[in-house]
């Protein structure tokens, strides 16, 4: 394994020694240490490479991340994996706001709990939240699959589109023309590989489907008291 | 009509009220035949206070001009040298504002790309991502990074020459785009990830970063994946201009892009284009006041935008302390529309050449606002870009004249001193004297 040391060479020389691996490196083990709350830690990234950060990040670690996988041994700042287009990103703690925002593809898993705005405009990503998520969450999400193991908070799914939502525990309220949705067969199959995919034990019979009610998808001037 | 009553009065001339116009009466009966307020593309058609408002002095005994044909005028400016390792060179200081792929169609974009390449300066992206059309016919291509993040990705944004941050826009301060169900065909509903038919709102506000500290960091990760090479402007509507300036260059933009009421939007409420924002002239001294208190004139540049339409336009923005200008509806009309040769569709659309604004709709007879394949065959992109070229040409040589008239060399070395205002209204916004005087309406150490 390559060791990266952020605060021996700094930011700019971690990610451009990253940047610099092709798509066919034999170099594909990479850890940063001392990473110590820094922004924009391993972004950009794309190669088939994984690297693990060693303690917590700042804001945007893995923004945009291609390819790669991302494991973060510690809690990550807000923006994590922003418009993430494919690749993985593991967070072993907890997350802060906008994890995953217009993510495009790829997957990001928490141990933890995801704050609020968690999956906010997604486009495509498969979020897999163990804990709770915090408030408006998936705001206008537009495709992609979020999970939540625990809980959600207020306004799930406000504004979304064609996004995916599955929570396990309560959801304290829905945002607008969100709805609850019948789990079919289909969406058991769904969600059973998105947690196995995630390396997450949990029985997807439990969880509830909440997606568009698409009532807002032309504007209508009956509606407009939703917004 | 009888000039009398049946008794012999006479009548007293109808007389329209200046509250309640035939304008405004329509107005309101739109809104209430169908309860839903009034959507157009476009910028503030209301009149305000404008670059009209200037004059150039020119030479005279005090001053000497330079000779029309024979000595030289520069007119290049180099933008995002500050931090960038590849500032963007343009050949002439007037560039082509964002506008997105969807409410533009491919070929238009296409024609932005090929008059704006011709002419040596950059053309940009817009909501909605980058088209192969455009990188592929554009020698500079600004990206715009925008709220929505529609068909936003890395590969692109590596592709880009320049980084746009849109904050804001100066038809809509504060306001997301809209692109509306008609306008969103299969290609636009696949490259922004939507289903075909919906009418899309932007985001008004950027999903992961609030306020000028989350900005600085959101401009690092923007320089550290695409390794510190492209400047990166931070475009903001007329709102605020000092202080969105300052916050701006405190967040390490490259360049601000400033962009006025007058400014265009691809649809928006009516309302919103004609009721907030500053109109531009207002605008521009207050953003170089900030950059001046920052000892960053010239160092980050200030790029200006709505409304410009001639060089005589491009040189008072100069003047008053720009570094570029940006074009945007001037560019379209360059390209065709509103051409009165479709003057008999507007009417069939119920409206009239110059005054054609429902770009939303996607009916443009010229066939530039919309994604029909019937209407945007009618659009050559190949004359279209001959045509602004040509435009962009003119506007350069006119800014020359009048550059050359004050005894300058290069556009900017323009300066406030060359104007004057014909009104109060300009003289206060431009802090330039009124014609004819020493004073203008908050002059420092005047009183008033």
């Amino acid at each position: 394994m390559q060791t990266l040391d952020l605060q021996e060479i700094g930011l700019r020389e971690v990610n451009a020694t990253l940047h610099a691996q092709a798509e066919n490196t034999n170099q594909t083990a990479w850890e940063i240490v001392n990473p110590k709350g820094a922004h924009a830690i391993a972004c950009g990234l794309d190669a088939p490479i994984e690297v693990t950060v060693r303690g917590s990040t700042g804001y945007y670690c893995a923004g945009m991340n291609q390819q790669a996988t991302v494991n973060i041994a510690g809690s990550a700042g807000p923006g994590t994996g922003e418009n993430i287009m494919s690749g993985k990103i593991v967070i072993e703690g907890d997350a802060s706001q906008y994890l995953g925002a217009t993510g495009h593809g790829g997957m990001i898993v928490v141990k933890g709990n995801a704050s609020s705005r968690c999956g906010i405009s997604m486009k495509g990503v498969n979020i897999v939240v163990q804990g709770n998520i915090g408030h408006m969450s998936a705001f206008m999400g537009q495709s992609g699959n979020l999970v939540v193991c625990g809980d959600a908070g207020d306004a799930l799914g406000d504004s979304c589109y064609e996004a995916r939502f599955f929570v396990r525990g309560s959801v304290k309220s829905l945002g607008a023309d969100c709805v609850k949705k019948e789990m079919r067969p289909e969406h058991l199959e769904l969600l059973k590989s998105l947690l196995d995919e995630a390396g997450i034990d949990a029985d997807p019979s439990e969880f509830t489907r909440y997606g568009s009610a698409r009532n807002l998808y032309n504007f209508d001037v009956d509606n407009a008291g939703a917004y | 009509m009888n000039s009398h009553d049946s008794k012999g009065i006479p009548h007293t001339t109808p007389r329209q009220s200046a509250t309640f116009t035939q304008d405004v009466n329509s107005d309101i009966r739109r809104a209430a035949a169908t309860g839903i307020y009034d959507i157009r593309g476009g910028g503030a058609k209301r009149k305000v206070p404008s670059f009209d408002d200037l004059l150039f002095m020119g030479a005279s005994i005090s001053r000497y001009p330079l000779e029309g044909y024979r000595e030289k005028c520069e007119t290049s400016v180099t933008i995002g040298g500050l931090h960038a390792s590849n500032p963007i060179e343009l050949d002439i200081p007037i560039t082509i504002a964002g506008m997105s792929f969807g409410a533009l169609s491919g070929p238009a974009k296409e024609a932005l790309g090929r008059g704006a390449s011709a002419a040596g300066t950059s053309t940009t992206t817009g909501d909605g991502g980058m088209t192969p059309e455009e990188r592929g016919h554009s020698s500079k291509l600004v990206y715009q990074y925008l709220p929505s993040r529609y068909g936003m990705n890395p590969n692109d944004l590596r592709k880009a020459d320049a980084i746009e941050i849109v904050v804001g826009q100066g038809a809509k301060p504060g306001g997301g785009g809209m692109l509306l169900g008609q306008k969103i065909s299969d290609r636009v509903a696949e490259m922004r990830n939507l289903p075909k038919g919906i009418d899309q709102r932007s985001a008004c506000r950027h999903p992961d970063w609030t306020g000028p500290d989350d900005l600085e960091i959101k401009i690092l990760e923007l320089r550290e994946i695409t390794g510190w090479k492209v400047p990166i402007y931070v475009k903001v509507a007329g709102a605020r201009p000092y202080y969105d300036t300052t916050l701006a260059v405190k967040a390490g933009a490259d360049a601000v892009v400033l962009d006025g009421m007058q400014g265009g939007t691809a649809a928006t409420q009516d309302v919103f284009i004609e009721h907030v924002g500053l109109p531009t002239l207002a605008i521009v001294r207050p953003a170089v006041q900030a950059l001046q208190d920052l000892g960053m004139h010239r160092k980050v540049q200030l790029i200006l935008s709505g409304g410009i339409r001639s060089g005589a336009d491009v040189a008072k923005a100069m003047a008053l302390g720009a570094d570029a200008v940006a074009i945007g509806t001037a560019a379209l009309i360059a390209l065709g529309d509103n051409d009165p040769k479709w003057e008999s569709e507007y009417n069939k659309l119920g409206t009239t050449a110059g005054a054609y604004d429902d770009w939303h709709e996607g009916m443009d007879p010229a066939g530039i606002t919309t994604q029909d394949p019937d209407l945007m065959a009618r659009f050559d992109p190949i004359e279209g870009g001959r045509r602004l070229k040509n435009y962009l040409k003119v506007m350069t040589l006119e800014a020359q004249t009048i550059a050359r008239a004050c005894g300058k060399n290069h556009l900017h070395n323009l300066e406030p001193e060359d104007l004057v205002a014909l009104t109060m209204e300009a003289a206060a916004m431009a802090r330039v004297p009124l014609a004819g005087t020493e004073w203008y309406p908050g002059k420092p150490g005047t009183g008033y």
